[in-house]
């Protein structure tokens, strides 16, 4: 008997991993490389009937700058997200809880509405300048912010500095303080314990943060277009452009697999970087490394960096709030420089069809279809995540090549991933017009990596003995993962959640092309409004963003109450 | 407690998941394709729904040029029966593409033969609209500065720093915009024209949101430039969508000889439809008064029918530039491209 089970082992150990890999690879393989292949085919059919020559010019002048754009931007955020990691994961003070709750924010944030966010605080018409020209007598908005790579990074910091608050900031405070105490019993400087002990403990969570945050870099669209304007253009613009408003299908098939290549590239250093063992790190108590700042200098850089992170994300949203409820426009016939006057005017007229027109749909019911799709992806995204992880738990060279797999929708254009699903699903029952899970699954596979990298390092952080001891007292395999492992893995599968719900709630490069007239998600309701002339439907588009972003603080706030359960 | 509640979250997104709108059984469906800025009154809708008991959706995919892509990378299983919203601009690529079958419908009787830029019928006209620079009235007026009387005035230096432009390749007023400078300064000077305007502080925004509202002075954005490449509607808009009742519109238009280029907007029968008769009667119902009547309202178009009445507002504050540039589509579509390229160089890099 024994032998059997021995031979078994032996033989067939591959079985179980594949039937984990199944669900997973099948799931991307559908609704990820079948568009992707559909839209490189038509690229090179296209090629090959029409000769077009692609200039090296037009590949490279994108591709340099998508490239120093993200290192840059990457750089500005790791300088700002360390130590504010560091003063979460270590410190209490107050209002941590909403810092907490506005570090998950600006992530969730469609671009559109961040976008109106910085206009509204630092555009030529934005509060600032508006300040100081009636402060200095102006008659130009001082500052030029807009269509500068200032405006680029400085978004970008907005958005990536909250995921490596999160992920450093969790693996922070999850990091066990003994180890620390005990290099500093043994004589340690505080600056060496950082640097021997803390910090390469820390170096999956910091090269994930940091891999992570390079990848959004690389890959941003929202930002760049709307707020770099027409002279800079990253791959994904120079995607978005080429493929939808050229119809030059060739360069834009290039600049696709040039961006899918980066991200395989980035993936597979991640993968070399981060090899080694993972230190089982079993905090004995909740909060047990958390301190309050005592001493004086303590106290001024734990406030310091609250008071900078804070402006960073709050001062966006909340110009975007105060523009929402303040009327710049005008009696026009009188005079004056701005009739500035405070009104609810946008938001009561959110409900009021007022041209009887048949796409009107109630921002209550966008916000309904948004949280839908939110909850589906949370869904399909968690189950194929555990998949993958326990997957790749069961070991195998292959697990690595695959990982590298998992993590490729990142780096694909939501635009040619969208344009794809809509030259691929075109009969039923997978249609883009019918089948309804389409945008959770188009949504899903960019959560996906996330989930995976989130439960990941929490899954391999649980000592095995734990696990052993519980089967030793006669819990059996499925009794162990739900009374032992889920636990742990609590606080993992919570941000998990969140993220995936918050990725679905804001994305829109793919939305826009799946989402039915009559059942269009919050981001694409706002574009809607935003589109359409006149102040009336401007002030509306930024009402709605504010509803929106307060959707996501509630829906936030929410998760992590179930959490400290 | 904690993993119970998790585990309920997950059970009700995969019920969720699994209980999605179902695909119900309607009798007839009748679909259109057509760009985001489309619009049409509700009971007009269920109109036109009631009398041929046929059920409409609308697929809404983008502006007027991704639209059109669209459809011609999805031609082999097209996803609608009709179309709606090509432009002058786009309509040879629609034409070239084949996308269209031809369709003599009774109503074009009724539209002036200057709209019907297709000999062959595969694209109706529907409506039309001048694009046209906007300008911020009270800026003007506060400066005591004379208006541009000719698009080469705008080069002059009274003018340095005023007016937003956009992207030709992302934007259709861009594009219309750089067809009307063609057309103003022939093909071998338009570039210098350009260059000129580039050393006088032209701003160039992607699309016509982020120019007219953040850049455009007249707008309730309040952005600092004074003139904005727009549509000649677009006044008439600021007075109907004004957040409080306005009796004078804050913008007009610079309407003089070769300063507007006019697009005109298509609806064609896609080819492959299974609805022919039906896709049919919609076309005749665009062209017929009672839609021909609404476009205007919804959509800040003229209607191409000749008799039909408009909006107070569009009569009172839309001006009619009086000789607007109406390009040849084959001479739009041949140089299309090139122009974009060789914009892009001169202006951008």
């Amino acid at each position: 008997m024994n032998r059997a089970v021995e031979w078994l082992k032996k033989n067939f150990a591959w079985v179980l991993p594949a039937l984990l890999w199944a669900a997973p690879l099948l799931f991307l393989g559908v609704f990820f490389f079948w568009p992707l292949a559909k839209i490189f085919g038509a690229a090179v059919a296209w090629l090959q009937g029409a000769g077009l020559q692609i200039s090296r010019e037009a590949v490279l002048r994108p591709l340099g700058f998508t490239v120093w754009q993200a290192a840059l931007s990457t750089l500005l955020t790791m300088a700002l997200g360390l130590p504010g990691a560091f003063v979460l994961g270590r410190y209490t003070f107050r209002g941590k809880k909403l810092l907490t709750v506005l570090t998950t924010i600006p992530f969730i944030l469609p671009t559109v509405v961040a976008a109106a966010g910085f206009n509204a605080l630092l555009g030529p018409r934005g509060w600032v300048n508006v300040i100081l020209m009636q402060v200095l007598g102006l008659e130009q908005p001082p500052i030029a912010f807009l269509n500068t790579i200032a405006a680029i990074v400085l978004a970008h910091v907005f958005y990536n500095t909250t995921v490596v608050l999160q992920l450093v900031g969790n693996a922070w405070a999850q990091l066990d303080p003994r180890l620390e105490q005990a290099a500093r019993c043994l004589g340690a400087s505080p600056r060496r314990v950082l640097f021997e002990v803390t910090l390469p403990l820390l170096r999956p969570a910091i090269l994930a943060a940091g891999l992570l945050v390079f990848l959004f870099d690389f890959t941003s669209f929202g930002v760049v277009l709307l707020l770099g304007g027409p002279k800079f253009a990253t791959l994904e613009v120079e995607i978005y452009i080429q493929a939808l408003h050229r119809l030059n299908l060739p360069l834009a098939g290039v600049l696709s697999a040039i961006q899918l290549a980066c991200t395989l590239l980035l993936t597979g250093l991640y993968g070399v970087l981060s090899r080694g063992r993972v230190t089982p790190l079993m905090p004995r108590l909740k909060g047990e490394g958390l301190r309050q700042a005592r001493r004086g200098w303590e106290r001024v850089w734990v406030t310091g960096m609250v008071t900078l992170l804070m402006l960073l994300l709050l001062s966006p949203l909340a110009a975007l709030v105060a523009r929402s409820i303040t009327r710049l426009d005008a009696d026009r016939g009188e005079r004056g420089a701005i009739q500035a006057g405070v009104t609810l005017a946008y938001y009561r007229e959110l409900f009021v069809n007022r041209r009887q027109s048949f796409f009107y749909v109630s921002p209550a019911k966008a916000a309904l279809n948004s949280l839908e799709y939110g909850l589906e992806t949370v869904g399909i995204a968690l189950g194929l995540g555990f998949l993958a992880v326990y997957a790749q738990g069961s070991g195998g060279r292959l697990s690595r090549v695959l990982d590298g797999v998992l993590m490729l929708p990142l780096g694909a254009s939501a635009v040619t991933l969208g344009l794809g699903y809509v030259m691929v699903f075109n009969r039923p029952p997978l249609e883009v017009r019918t089948f309804p899970l389409l945008i959770p699954i188009a949504h899903s596979l960019v959560a996906l990596p996330f989930v995976v990298r989130t439960l990941r390092p929490a899954l391999a952080a649980i000592p095995l003995s734990l696990k052993q001891a519980a089967a030793v007292l006669g819990a059996t395999p499925w009794r162990v993962w739900w009374e032992v492992e889920l636990p742990i893995l609590a606080r993992a599968v919570t941000s998990s959640a969140v993220f995936a719900f918050t990725i679905s709630l804001g994305e829109f490069g793919a939305t826009a092309f799946l989402a039915r007239p009559e059942k269009p998600t919050l981001p694409v309701a706002i574009f809607r409004f935003l589109s359409q002339p006149g102040a009336l439907n401007y002030g509306q588009a930024l009402a709605m963003a504010t509803l929106l972003m307060g959707v996501c603080a509630l829906s936030v706030a929410l998760m992590q109450a179930l959490e400290r359960k | 407690m904690k993993m119970r509640w998790l585990w309920m979250v997950c059970v009700l997104a995969l019920v969720l998941a699994g209980c999605g709108p179902k695909a119900t059984a309607q009798p007839v469906e009748l679909r259109v394709m057509t760009h985001d800025s489309f619009a049409m009154s509700e009971e007009l809708v269920a109109q036109f729904e009631r009398e041929n008991n046929v059920h409409l959706v609308f697929i809404q995919s983008g502006d007027a040029g991704s639209m059109l892509n669209q459809a011609i990378l999805t031609r082999e299983a097209p996803q609608a029966d009709v179309l709606y919203g090509v432009d002058n601009t786009f309509l040879a690529r629609a034409l070239e593409a084949d996308l269209f079958e031809t369709y003599r419908s009774p109503l074009l009787s009724d539209v002036p033969q200057e709209y019907q830029l297709d000999a062959q019928l595969r694209a109706l006209p529907v409506d039309y609209g001048d694009v046209c620079i906007n300008y911020d009235v009270r800026y003007f007026a506060e400066k005591g500065l004379a208006l541009p009387q000719r698009l080469a005035d705008l080069a002059k230096p009274e003018y340095r720093g005023l007016l937003v432009v956009e992207n030709p390749a992302t934007s259709s007023p861009g594009l219309a915009f750089l067809a009307l400078t063609v057309a103003n300064f022939s093909d071998e000077r338009y570039l210098d024209f350009w260059q000129d305007l580039v050393e006088n502080d032209v701003l160039v925004a992607n699309d016509w949101e982020t120019a007219y509202y953040t850049h455009f002075s007249g707008s309730s954005g309040k952005g600092p430039r004074p003139m904005v490449v727009s549509y000649a509607s677009s006044p008439a808009a600021e007075v109907m969508f004004a957040s409080e009742p306005l009796t004078e519109a804050p913008t007009a238009s610079l309407v003089g000889p070769k300063m507007c280029f006019r697009q005109v907007e298509f609806v064609g029968i896609l080819k492959g439809t299974s609805q022919r008769a039906l896709a049919e009667k919609f076309v005749d119902f665009m062209l017929g008064p009672k839609f021909q009547a609404d476009v205007a309202g919804q959509m800040f178009v003229y209607p191409v029918r000749m008799m039909t009445g408009l909006p107070d507002a569009f009569v009172r504050y839309a001006q009619v530039p009086e000789h607007p540039v109406i390009a040849d589509a084959n001479w739009l579509a041949q140089n299309r491209e090139r122009w974009i390229d060789e914009w892009t160089r001169t202006v951008l890099r």
